[in-house]
């Protein structure tokens, strides 16, 4: 499972940065996303898959998942909406202030 | 603990005046102002009967115990003399702004400037830790900067603040390395400890390079030469300014530091002939450039620049005494050090008062241009007489205290010329001619502020403003100066003994004590005195060559007179930033996608080539949980959705199949046993989705990417190698567990927190901090966004001047 | 933009009730079970989204008279509050504390500061959505 998942989040990060290389804004807000859902479950398989229950103390397992990845992704999760938000703000703005979003055409002043 | 109190005051003072400034809007301000000096200066000059004893007061808030640094303050009698001068006119500075500035300045800023200067320099004269020293060294040159620039919609103002700034900033620097070398070989960073034990370390290759270091930020500072083109610029600052940072106290903290030093370097000989060659060539350009300055104010920067180069070559000649061996004509050559701190005094008075009178001609009359002044002696008549008595002691003429230190400096030259040190022999009477003439044209320059501003003819057609004398207020100031002037010719010895007594103890520790190190300074020495009659052949050659000025003005046009400095400095500063734009856009082309392709090639190259360099990539499948056929389905169906991303002909598709990889995630999340996870990760799915939608409504369709094909395979490329290498790397760690997991601690989270949600109290007790940050963070980014729609940039006024 | 949408907007009527009770119920039962002041505040926002989404924005600030922004400081507030709260009584920064009390309703229950702070993570995150959004649709 761990492999399958590793190799699930290599491909995830591939179209990212794929995403992210390309000259249309919005296509690059998108590529940040995708790559923080590989970030999300790359840190979930780093802590291990399915070996024990939820970490829930009432539940009287056995044993935990680990919990900390998933402290983590939370915490993650949050932030990356703040980004995708922020950045589609961004874009949007970027698109009224200069009527385009095409990221070739973006280039400031010669004497930036 | 009074001490260090006394460098807070005018710091905490400076939180109160904009306060005040609201209530009172008028120069009433400044008399609030002014208590802060007069407190401070009364404070300090109750410590002068003691110090005068020999004691020395010192008290350490301990700080930083690991690196050594403390807020240690030291008072003793060189740091004593500085605090006053700082601290007296200071009071007299401001009193006279009082009435200078108009109200229609922004005071409030000024005087919160001129305090926070005020508190900088003390800190600089009373502190005995290096790093603390350096940090108030560098609030000086800031607080200057900000002075220099009070007036910043003039270029003029601008670029002389910038000078300044990078000239003393870049010194200081330089002095901070210094430091450091000294504690690298001594282990302290206290004055005090380090003057003890240098004798143990004058060998070390970096004791050299510590003194020319240390030097250097000395040199910037007092504006020695070539470090001097800032100071001519730096009088764009109001006059009161000048006066006050530009004469009498900032440019002093380099002489300062050369006299704290000197107990650590004085004696060796590079110390000796740097400090005094320097001293005396920087008298001799600054006294000879002053003769043709047009400009009162230009004239009188660069005589300041040339009476520093006195002072420092006095501190570089007395070094000698501290040269061992020689202890038998130690305290003769000490003499010099003498000289220089009665000089040091003596130039805060005569200076101050004609930086003043410059002041209020230009306050008065609206220019402050030689060529245009003359015989304003008859309307002015106070106003003369400052000028007269301020001009005469600078020149070396008795009945004034610029006569007393100019004889003991001439005596002091001479006496270094017998010494038996360091090979002196012919650079004696180098220096010995060099200075004389520097005096002569001290003494030209000095009869150009008098007789060509006073005397002549008056040009009423030639200025702005009727001549009127100066209001009583102003002349105040001044005045106070110029009794002093005359009071010190008079009664020398009281200064001597109380002031400079203990401070030639704090110079020449070893020497503290020795019979006649405290000479008695009188003002006759007899016919046959060598100083007496270089004196009076200064006179004769400057006299007549103030009368024959205009046949000789020409050596000005003529090489190496027309050498510009400030232009090398402007065509350095030029050149600097066009090479720095050149290399800057090499690689900063301004397109986002070339940096994100700087940035993955960099991630493939450095950690790809780790991974295959170690030969780290050893995996292991061995401990893999098993797979069901659901959880294959939604890999199936999240490597199709992430594919027809890439392909996406509209934005709504690539949106929704960006919901599905979200939603696949929450799954995998419940699968995972992570019941938080997956409710979050639904609902925050959600709400991007809608969010992208909001923002689409707004947003242009997209169209076609049309890149050449070479783009797109590069492009491919890149991506495919980054996540192959995201792969490698992630399996590789799980195939090499180096250390057991931490997260056992946390499974006692209901003893130790008090909650049986284990992410739960991860989130909210055990890692709160993060937690609270990322709130923070949240908040920001709300606030980030709010601000990028609702506030447009107003569109403001060119409000400077730009040519 | 008006949307006249009769079953929509009576789904939602209720629906927006269902969903703020299940968001409140997620943010206190957090400490025991899944929830807390992320998914909570989260749950909330999103029930405030709903409304954007159905009704005008005039309509919504009508019924909700309360500036997110200022929600959301508050929130920020007091999650950096209870940290400073803790230096104040001597403990580390951030250090939370937890009680058993018997209170006349609700029997015994455990009060501890890990709500307060709980809370300004919900606060900050219902404010800050809540403010994206409806300045994002304000800006016509």
């Amino acid at each position: 499972m761990e492999t399958l998942m590793t190799i699930l989040v290599g491909f995830l990060v591939m179209i990212a940065v794929y995403l992210l290389l390309s000259r249309n804004l919005i296509r690059v807000i998108l590529g940040t996303a995708v790559l923080s859902h590989a970030a999300h479950l790359l840190l979930m398989t780093m802590g291990g898959l399915k070996k024990g229950s939820a970490p829930l103390l009432g539940e009287d397992a056995e044993s935990y998942t680990d919990a900390l990845p998933q402290a983590l992704i939370l915490t993650a999760i949050v932030i990356s909406f703040a980004v995708t938000a922020f950045l589609l703000v961004l874009a949007y703005r970027t698109y009224k202030k200069t009527g385009t979003d095409n990221l070739q055409e973006l280039r400031g002043f010669e004497d930036e | 603990m009074t001490i260090s109190l006394s460098i807070f005051i005018p710091f905490i003072a400076a939180i109160f005046v904009p306060f005040l400034y609201k209530r009172i809007q008028s120069r009433k301000i400044g008399w609030f102002v002014l208590l802060v000096p007069l407190m401070l200066f009364a404070t300090l000059a109750s410590f002068i009967p003691s110090i005068a004893k020999g004691e020395t007061y010192s008290h350490t808030f301990r700080w930083i115990e690991s690196a050594g640094i403390h807020f240690t303050t030291y008072l003793d009698g060189l740091s004593l003399i500085f605090g006053l001068l700082i601290t007296g006119v200071g009071s007299l500075v401001i009193l006279y702004s009082i009435y200078y500035l108009s109200e229609r300045e922004s005071l409030g800023r000024f005087y919160v400037y001129l305090l926070l200067f005020m508190g900088a320099m003390l800190g600089v004269v009373l502190s005995d830790n290096l790093m603390v020293l350096y940090v108030f060294w560098e609030l000086t040159s800031i607080s200057s900067f900000l002075l220099i620039a009070f007036w910043y919609h003039r270029k003029k103002s601008r670029y002389g603040a910038q000078k300044s700034m990078l000239i003393t900033v870049s010194g200081g620097i330089a002095m901070l390395a210094g430091f450091i070398m000294l504690h690298t070989m001594t282990g302290t960073y206290s004055v005090r400890e380090i003057v003890v034990t240098i004798g143990q370390y004058t060998d070390e290759p970096l004791f050299v390079f510590a003194m020319l270091l240390v030097l250097l930020g000395a040199f910037t500072k007092s504006a020695q030469f070539p470090f001097h083109i800032w100071l001519p610029d730096a009088m764009e600052a109001p006059t009161p300014v000048s006066a006050y940072l530009h004469s009498a106290t900032m440019v002093k903290a380099g002489i300062y530091l050369v006299a704290r030093f000197t107990p650590i370097f004085g004696g060796e000989m590079t110390w000796f002939y740097i400090v005094s060659s320097v001293g005396i060539f920087t008298l001799f350009w600054g006294s000879f450039n002053a003769v043709k300055q047009t400009d009162l104010k230009a004239l009188l920067a660069y005589s300041t620049i040339s009476q520093l180069g006195l002072v420092m070559s006095l501190f570089g000649l007395g070094s000698a005494a501290l040269n061992e061996g020689h202890s038998a004509n130690s305290i003769i050559y000490a003499q010099a050090t003498f000289a220089a701190l009665f000089h040091l005094i003596n130039h805060s008075t005569f200076k101050g008062a004609l930086f003043m009178v410059v002041g209020i001609l230009d306050h008065e009359l609206g220019t402050r241009d030689v060529r245009r002044l003359g015989g304003l002696m008859a309307f002015m008549p106070v106003t003369f007489s400052i000028a007269l008595i301020g001009s005469f002691s600078m020149a070396g003429l008795p009945p004034f205290n610029g006569f007393l230190s100019k004889e003991m400096f001439f005596e002091s030259l001479v006496n270094a010329r017998n010494l038996e040190l360091f090979d002196v022999g012919t650079m004696g009477t180098i220096f010995l001619i060099v200075a004389w003439l520097a005096s002569v044209f001290t003494f030209v320059y000095s009869m150009i502020i008098v007789f060509q501003t006073f005397f002549g003819e008056f040009q009423p057609e030639r200025i702005e403003k009727p001549s009127r004398e100066a209001p009583f207020g102003m002349l105040v100031a001044p005045s106070i100066l110029a009794i002093l002037v005359i009071g010190i010719f008079f009664f020398p010895n009281s200064i001597g003994n109380y002031l400079l007594r203990p401070a030639m103890a704090a110079v020449y520790p070893t020497l503290a004590g020795a019979e006649g190190l405290t000479p008695q300074i009188v003002a006759w020495h007899g016919f046959n005195s060598p100083a007496l009659l270089m004196t009076i052949g200064v006179i004769i050659l400057g006299a007549v060559l103030y009368k024959f000025y205009r046949y000789w003005r020409g050596i000005y046009t003529i090489a190496p007179m027309t050498w510009n400095l400030d232009a090398a400095f402007n065509a350095n500063l030029i050149l600097l930033e066009k090479a720095s734009h050149f290399f800057t856009r090499l690689y900063m082309k301004g397109y986002l996608k070339d940096y994100l392709v700087y940035i993955f090639s960099f991630f493939i190259v450095v950690v790809g080539g780790a991974i295959l360099y170690t030969g780290s990539y050893t995996f292991d499948f061995s401990n893999d949980a098993p797979i069901t056929a659901n959880e294959y389905l939604i890999v199936l169906a999240m490597v199709v959705a992430g594919l027809s991303m890439l392909f996406a002909k509209s934005r709504m598709t690539a949106i929704i199949l960006n919901g599905v990889l979200g939603y696949s995630i929450a799954f995998f999340f419940v699968v995972f046993r992570a019941p938080d996870l997956a409710l979050t990760q639904a609902v925050v799915e959600t709400v991007t989705t809608a969010l992208f939608l909001l923002c689409f409504y707004f947003l242009p369709d997209w169209k076609k990417e049309r890149s050449p094909i070479r783009t797109k395979l590069l492009n491919g490329l890149i991506a495919f190698a980054a996540g192959t290498i995201v792969t490698v790397l992630a399996l590789t760690v799980q195939g090499n567990k180096m250390f057991e997991s931490i997260s056992v601690y946390f499974e006692d989270s209901y003893q130790l927190a008090g909650g049986k949600n284990i992410v739960n109290t991860i989130l909210g007790d055990f890692r709160a901090f993060d937690t609270m940050l990322e709130v923070v963070v949240l908040f920001i980014a709300g606030i980030g966004v709010f601000t990028l729609i609702k506030l447009k940039t107003r569109k403001e006024g060119q409000d400077f001047e730009d040519q | 933009m008006k949307i006249n949408d009769v079953i929509l907007q009576t789904v939602t009527k209720i629906v927006v009730f269902i969903i703020l009770t299940f968001g409140v119920e997620l943010f206190l039962s957090g400490h025991n079970n899944p929830g807390g002041g992320f998914i909570g505040g989260l749950v909330l926002s999103s029930a405030f989204v709903l409304l954007y989404l159905v009704h005008d924005i005039e309509t919504v600030h009508k019924g909700i008279p309360f500036d997110f922004k200022k929600i959301a400081a508050l929130g920020a507030f007091l999650a950096v509050g209870t940290g400073i709260g803790s230096a104040l009584f001597g403990k580390h920064f951030l250090t939370q504390a937890a009680g058993h009390f018997t209170l006349p309703v609700f029997g015994e229950t455990e009060l501890s500061t890990v709500l307060v702070f709980e809370a300004g993570v919900a606060l900050t995150v219902v404010g800050v959505v809540v403010t994206i959004i409806s300045t994002i649709s304000e800006d016509v």
